[in-house]
C-alpha cells in the first residue's frame, strides 16, 4: 500500500499550524502589529503559482486567459511583498531606536 | 532547470525561513533580523520558481516587468504610509493576498496542464476541491478586506450595518458554497466555478458590515488568518510546501491574535462575527440623563496636578491615534521625566484598531519600548500612583466593567485607572464610548476631564508646565 502524496502534504500542514500556533504565542504584544504586516508579505509566496502561471504562455500567444491572470496576480502578489516587508522594517526601526538612546 | 526534488527542498528551506521571520518577533532586539530570514525565504521561494520552470522565453521579461510594477507600487506605499494609517494599509494589504489567491485558482483552473493537475474539463478531483477552497477563502478575504479597508478610512460609516434575516442569508450562502463546489466537482463546469467566486465575493461583503468600528482589531485577525487559510489551499494545489507552511502558519498567527483580541473584550469570537455591537444600544441611554456633577479643568490645571506629581501612567487610546497626539504626547512626558516624574505607559490589548496599534504608535514618538506595559504588567502600579493620564481612551477603564453584572462591557478586563490618586481625562465630550456605556469614571471625585481635542490639549499643557 503507497500513502497518497497529498497525507505527506496534509502532515506538513497540521505541523505547520502547531509550530505557528507555538511561535506566533511568543510573540511579544508590543509587536503585534509588524506580526501582523510581515505574515501579510510572507503569504504572498503565492507568488511562485502566479509565475508559474504567467510563464506557462506559449511564445506565440504570452497573453492567453489563464497567464493573464498570472500577470495580474503577480502584481498585487509584489505590491504586498516589497510594501509588507518594508514597511515591517520600517516599524521594526522605530523599535530599534529606543535601546540607544537610554 | 533544477529537479523537482532539488526545489522541494528550497522551498522547504524558504518555509523555514519564514518561521524563523515570525520567531525574530518574540523581541524587539531579533526582530529585524527576523524581518530579514523573511525576506531571504521569499528570494530563495521566487528565485527556485524561476529556475523549475526553466523556461526562459519572452514571458520571462514580462514577468519581471510586471514584478518591478508591483514591487514600485509596494515600496512607494511602504515608504509614503502614515503610521497612523497602519490599521487600513494591513486591511488592504489582506485584500491582495486574497485576490491574488482567486487570481491564481482561476489560472489553475484555465491552464492545468501548466500545474500538472489534468486537462481543461478533467482536472484532479483533488485539485479542483483544493483550488475551489483556496478561491472562495481568498475572495472572502478579498472583498471583506475591502470593506474593513473602507470602515478604518472613515469612507465607509463605522458603525454596523444590520438588517433582519441577516444570520439565515449569510448561512444560505455560505452553505451555496459548498453545494456549487460539489456541483463543480461533479460536472468540470466552468460556470459554476465562476458562480462559486461571485458568490464568496458576495459573502465576504456580508459578513464584514455588521461588524462596528472597535471590533476592527477581531475582523482585521480575523482576516490575516483568511488569507493564510486561502494561500496554503493554493499551496495544495500547487503542491508547494513552501505555500503550505506559510498558509498555515499565517493561518494559525490570524487565529491566535483574533482569540487574543476577544479575550481583551471579553466576547465571544461568535459575538464579534454576529455583528450588531455597538450600534445604538439605547438600553443605558434614558436613565443616566440624571446630570450628574463633573470636574472639568483647563490645560493650566492639568499641568498643576502633572507637576506635583511623583508619578504619572499614561493611558493611550484610539483617540489619540486619531488626533496624532502621540509625539505632542511624549514632548509633555520628555518635560515630565526633567522634573523628575516617573512616566510609564499602560496599553489595553485592544486600544485601538489593531492589534498592537498603539505599540506602533509610542515606538514611531520615539517612546523607548521598555517604559511602555501591557495591561498584566502594570495593573498593580496604578493604586501606587499620583495621576493617570488618559488620552483617547474610554471603555477600557471603565470601572463598570468590574461592578456592574449588568453592564454589556462586564467581564473585560480594564485598566484600575480610578485607583490613582487622581485621574485626568482628555475627551471631547462626556458621549460614551463604542460600546454604548456611560464610563463612571467621569463622575468620580478625583477625575478632572479636560474637554479638548488630545492633541492640542497636550500642547498647552506643555506651555503650562
Amino acid at each position: 500500500m503507497e500513502i497518497d502524496p497529498f497525507i505527506f502534504r496534509f502532515s506538513i500542514f497540521i505541523l505547520a499550524i502547531f509550530v505557528g500556533y507555538y511561535v506566533v504565542w511568543s510573540v511579544t504584544p508590543s509587536l503585534h502589529t509588524p506580526l501582523m504586516s510581515v505574515t501579510n508579505a510572507i503569504s504572498s509566496v503565492i507568488i511562485v503559482g502566479a509565475i508559474i502561471a504567467a510563464l506557462a504562455g506559449s511564445s506565440e500567444n504570452i497573453f492567453e486567459i489563464s497567464s493573464i491572470f498570472g500577470f495580474l496576480a503577480i502584481v498585487l502578489a509584489a505590491v504586498n511583498i516589497f510594501g509588507g516587508f518594508l514597511v515591517t522594517q520600517r516599524m521594526l526601526q522605530m523599535y530599534k531606536k529606543k535601546k540607544k538612546n537610554k | 532547470m533544477i529537479s523537482a526534488n532539488l526545489s522541494a527542498i528550497f522551498y522547504l528551506v524558504s518555509g523555514i525561513l519564514f518561521i524563523l521571520a515570525l520567531r525574530g518577533l518574540s523581541s524587539p532586539e531579533t526582530s529585524r533580523q527576523g524581518n530579514l530570514f523573511g525576506i531571504l525565504g521569499m528570494i530563495i521561494a521566487i528565485t527556485v520558481t524561476f529556475l523549475t520552470v526553466g523556461n526562459f522565453s519572452t514571458s520571462t521579461i514580462y514577468v519581471f516587468i510586471f514584478l518591478l510594477i508591483g514591487g514600485a507600487i509596494g515600496a512607494f506605499i511602504a515608504f509614503k504610509i502614515p503610521m497612523t494609517a497602519m490599521p487600513e494599509l494591513v486591511a488592504g494589504f489582506h485584500s491582495l493576498v486574497g485576490l491574488a489567491a482567486v487570481f491564481v485558482a482561476i489560472s489553475a483552473f484555465k491552464n492545468p496542464e501548466a500545474f500538472n493537475l489534468g486537462v481543461p474539463g478533467d482536472i484532479k478531483l483533488a485539485s479542483l476541491i483544493e483550488m475551489s477552497i483556496g478561491a472562495a477563502v481568498g475572495a472572502i478575504t478579498f472583498s471583506g478586506s475591502i470593506i474593513a479597508f473602507l470602515k478604518l478610512r472613515g469612507i465607509m460609516s463605522g458603525s454596523p450595518i444590520t438588517f433582519t434575516g441577516q444570520h439565515i442569508v449569510n448561512l444560505l450562502i455560505g452553505i451555496s458554497i459548498f453545494v456549487l463546489i460539489y456541483f463543480l466537482c461533479s460536472s468540470q463546469s466552468e460556470s459554476f466555478f465562476w458562480s462559486m467566486i461571485a458568490i464568496s465575493f458576495l459573502i465576504g461583503v456580508l459578513l464584514i458590515i455588521p461588524i462596528g468600528g472597535a471590533d476592527m482589531p477581531v475582523v482585521i485577525s480575523m482576516l490575516n488568518s483568511y488569507s493564510g487559510w486561502a494561500a496554503a489551499g493554493i499551496g495544495f494545489t500547487l503542491e508547494n510546501t513552501a505555500l503550505i507552511i506559510t498558509g498555515a502558519l499565517v493561518g494559525s498567527s490570524g487565529a491566535i491574535l483574533s482569540y487574543i483580541m476577544c479575550k481583551g473584550m471579553n466576547r465571544s469570537f461568535f459575538s464579534v462575527i454576529l455583528g450588531g455591537f455597538g450600534g445604538d444600544s439605547s438600553v443605558s441611554k434614558d436613565k443616566k440623563k440624571d446630570q450628574k456633577p463633573v470636574k472639568s479643568g483647563n490645560a493650566e490645571d492639568a499641568a498643576f496636578l502633572l507637576k506635583n506629581a511623583s508619578s504619572v501612567i499614561i493611558v493611550p487610546g484610539y483617540g489619540m491615534a486619531v488626533a496624532q497626539a502621540q509625539h505632542a504626547l511624549r514632548e509633555m512626558v520628555d518635560t515630565l521625566k526633567k522634573n523628575d516624574i516617573k512616566v510609564s505607559y499602560a496599553v489595553h490589548p485592544v486600544a485601538g484598531r489593531m492589534p498592537g496599534h498603539m505599540n506602533v504608535l509610542l515606538a514611531e514618538a520615539n517612546v523607548p519600548y521598555d517604559e511602555v506595559f501591557e495591561l498584566d504588567d502594570i495593573n498593580n502600579d496604578f493604586a501606587n500612583t499620583d495621576v493617570a493620564f488618559v488620552i483617547g481612551a474610554n471603555d477600557v477603564t471603565n470601572p463598570v466593567a468590574k461592578t456592574d453584572p449588568q453592564s454589556p462591557i462586564f467581564g473585560m478586563p480594564v485598566l484600575d485607572v480610578e485607583k490613582c490618586k487622581s485621574v485626568l481625562f482628555v475627551k471631547r465630550s462626556l458621549s460614551p464610548g463604542y460600546a454604548g456605556v456611560d464610563n463612571e469614571l467621569f463622575y468620580r471625585e478625583n477625575t478632572m476631564m479636560l474637554f479638548a481635542d488630545a492633541k492640542k490639549m497636550t500642547e498647552d499643557i506643555v506651555k503650562n508646565i
